[in-house]
């Protein structure tokens, strides 16, 4: 097994991560950048290769931030302060003990390369540095509902990532539903390259979004951003209907048509308020989106649960977690957007640099640096009201049936899970994939942790936090094949 | 440089534009919503969250078992096997 060592390792090449490598190495630190992805960007600037889309742009917002970001990372690797490694996940993280450490080496990583993008060669390598910054985002938050195993039905946000990546819509006529401005965009996106979209179906009221209408005005390019989808919507007669959910999904092989319904006050289905929807192929469903906290679970850093549910790293005003060296920016410390990633990004490659030993102390950028702390705090305000106009139904479990899948991987349903959290002993997520398996097939929970914490919370008397705990808690944060672990070095 | 890539999907060869990747060519040059069946229901699944968490698009690349469809790009030669053979046109 090889191992490296350097200043400062980012974990994570999207909007936070591209942010932090290139204001560390801009600082001085040599820095090693880890992605799993073949491409820069994150999910936020997934595009394709440049030979295949000549023009990336068209699909994004803020695409001169990254193309700034991109060429100055080029420039670095060129210059050999940045040595950036995609296509490689990071599969553990960990603190050194005191007893173990090497010169001033706090943090050690392991990493692999990804089974898909690598054939052949895949033997695991450590990584030790005197500060780590992980940006590892998110993916879209799921509740089930009767027919979202049906082919046809995906995450909004895997709608989204195909059209940047592929110029193509994945179906003809679509409908997105959850709760969420994501589901604008990705409503956009789907308009842009050809596709019909149906309908918009925002289970939130959204009145309480108008006084609310301060924190827009603090981030002045969400609002525009948000009025941008609203016209283009319009444009296309795309109905936008709040307190509405897609409460069933229907067809033979694949998704054919959905039923809409109107929630109540609470978020359940109000009976005799259904409308069938006809001839649609894509469904596009997301709740918001789940961080990637178990990097930051594993380290033993302080987490809580924010005002979206998730679970999230506590960070100081310099991003730093409770775990010495360890650095949080991006959706991992609050879902926030794209361009709350990119100021975090700034605010933690600056401190990480800084506690590897490289002090910036110029004028210009101490005033940089103020300028971002300001814009972190508004940036989170926004964040903060915007996930208080976009809860989660409280009454979701109403559209259920009991056959419904919950578990997509291991294939449990509703009534199982149910019947298992309230007889078993299974009172947190934990418990419940003991009982039920629910959760521990390939994706780990990632599918269904919200819907079975919520069963689980509802049913016993688990908090949140150790609910969220619980379902963030993987010893692995990607599978590692039994051989390629055979393969390590077990004196490192 | 080839604006095409040729694979061959559980035997069959298909052939799509550069840049695609796997998922997307059993989608749009295959015509294949889905690919893989479920151990239990035998359910059919495709892709879903097509950013690699969600392990539902999982396919057999030059032998190779359980990758996910959705990050692999598709390149020219590659012999791709579902768990769902010859269900094409259903
Ligand atoms: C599928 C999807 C599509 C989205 N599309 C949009 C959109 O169109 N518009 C919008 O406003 N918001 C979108 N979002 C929301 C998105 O979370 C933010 O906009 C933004 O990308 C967050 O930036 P970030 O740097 O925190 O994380 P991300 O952009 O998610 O970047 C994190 C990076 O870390 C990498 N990573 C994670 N874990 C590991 C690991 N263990 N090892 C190695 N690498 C790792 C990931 O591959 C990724 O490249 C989307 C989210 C998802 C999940
Ligand atoms: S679609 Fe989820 S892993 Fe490929």
């Amino acid at each position: 097994m090889s191992e490296r060592r350097c200043d400062v390792v980012v974990v994570g090449a999207g909007p936070a991560g591209l942010a932090a490598a290139v204001q560390a190495s801009r600082a001085g630190a040599q820095v090693l950048l880890i992605d799993q992805s073949i491409r820069p960007g994150g999910q936020f600037w997934r595009h394709a290769a440049e030979e295949h889309d000549a023009d990336p742009g068209r699909w994004h917002h803020g695409w001169s931030t990254y193309t700034a970001l991109a060429s100055e990372l080029q420039a670095a690797v060129d210059a050999g302060d940045v040595e950036y490694l995609c296509g490689h996940h990071v599969v553990t993280a960990q603190q050194i003990s005191p007893a173990q450490q090497i010169g001033s080496a706090q943090l050690q990583l392991t990493i692999q390369p990804v089974p898909e993008l690598a054939a052949g060669a895949r033997g695991l390598m450590t990584v030790r540095a005197p500060a780590v910054v992980l940006c590892p985002g998110a993916y879209d938050r799921q509740l089930p509902v009767p027919g979202w195993t049906l082919p046809g039905v995906m995450a909004a946000g895997g709608i989204q990532a195909f059209i940047k990546t592929q110029g193509v819509a994945p179906g003809r006529r679509a409908v997105l539903a959850g709760t969420g401005p994501f589901l604008l965009s990705a409503a956009a996106s789907v308009l842009q390259a050809g596709g019909e979209v149906a309908a918009v179906c925002e289970a939130a009221n959204l009145t309480g979004w108008v006084p609310r209408g301060a924190a827009a005005a603090l981030v002045p390019s969400k609002g525009a951003e948000g009025a941008e989808y609203i016209r283009l919507l319009a444009k296309h007669r795309v109905p936008y209907l709040r307190r509405t959910a897609v409460t069933a999904i229907h067809g033979e092989h694949r998704a054919e048509a959905v039923t809409l319904s109107r929630l109540d006050s609470n978020g359940a289905v109000i009976e005799g308020k259904q409308r069938y929807l006809d001839d649609v192929d894509l469904v596009g469903l997301g709740w918001g989106f789940v961080p990637q906290s178990e990097l930051v679970v594993q380290c033993g850093a302080r987490t809580r649960v924010d005002v979206d549910g998730s679970l999230i790293g506590v960070v100081d005003v310099h991003q730093r977690s409770s775990v010495e060296g360890l650095y949080l920016a991006g959706e991992i410390t609050g879902v926030a957007g794209a361009t709350a990633a990119v100021v975090e990004g700034r605010i933690a490659g600056r401190a990480a640099a800084r506690e590897a030993g490289y002090t910036t102390g110029g004028a210009r950028q101490l005033a940089a640096a103020q300028r971002d702390k300001v814009l972190r705090v508004n940036h989170r305000a926004f964040a903060q009201a915007m996930h208080r106009a976009h809860p989660l139904p409280e009454g979701w479990e109403s559209w259920m049936q009991q056959d419904t899948v919950v578990c997509r991987c291991e294939e449990v349903p509703y009534q199982r899970l149910k019947e298992a959290a309230q007889t078993l002993s299974a009172q947190e997520p934990r418990g419940l994939k003991g009982t039920t398996r629910t959760g521990m097939g390939w994706c780990q929970g990632r599918m269904c942790g919200t819907a079975a914490s919520c069963v689980a919370r509802r049913s016993g008397a688990e908090g949140a936090e150790e609910s969220a705990v619980a379902v963030a808690k993987r010893p692995l944060a990607a599978p590692v094949r039994l051989a390629d672990l055979a393969e390590r070095d077990p004196s490192a | 440089m080839s604006q095409t890539v040729t694979v061959t999907v559980d035997g069959e060869e298909i052939t799509t534009e550069a840049g695609r990747t796997v998922a997307a060519a059993l989608m749009l040059a295959a015509q294949r919503p889905a690919w893989r069946r479920t151990r239990f229901d035998h359910d059919r699944r495709g892709l879903f969250c097509g950013i690699g968490v969600c392990f539902d698009c999982l396919v057999t690349v030059n032998g190779e078992p359980a990758l996910r469809a959705c990050l692999i790009p598709a390149e020219e030669g590659m012999v791709i096997e579902t768990s769902e053979r010859g269900a094409r046109g259903e």
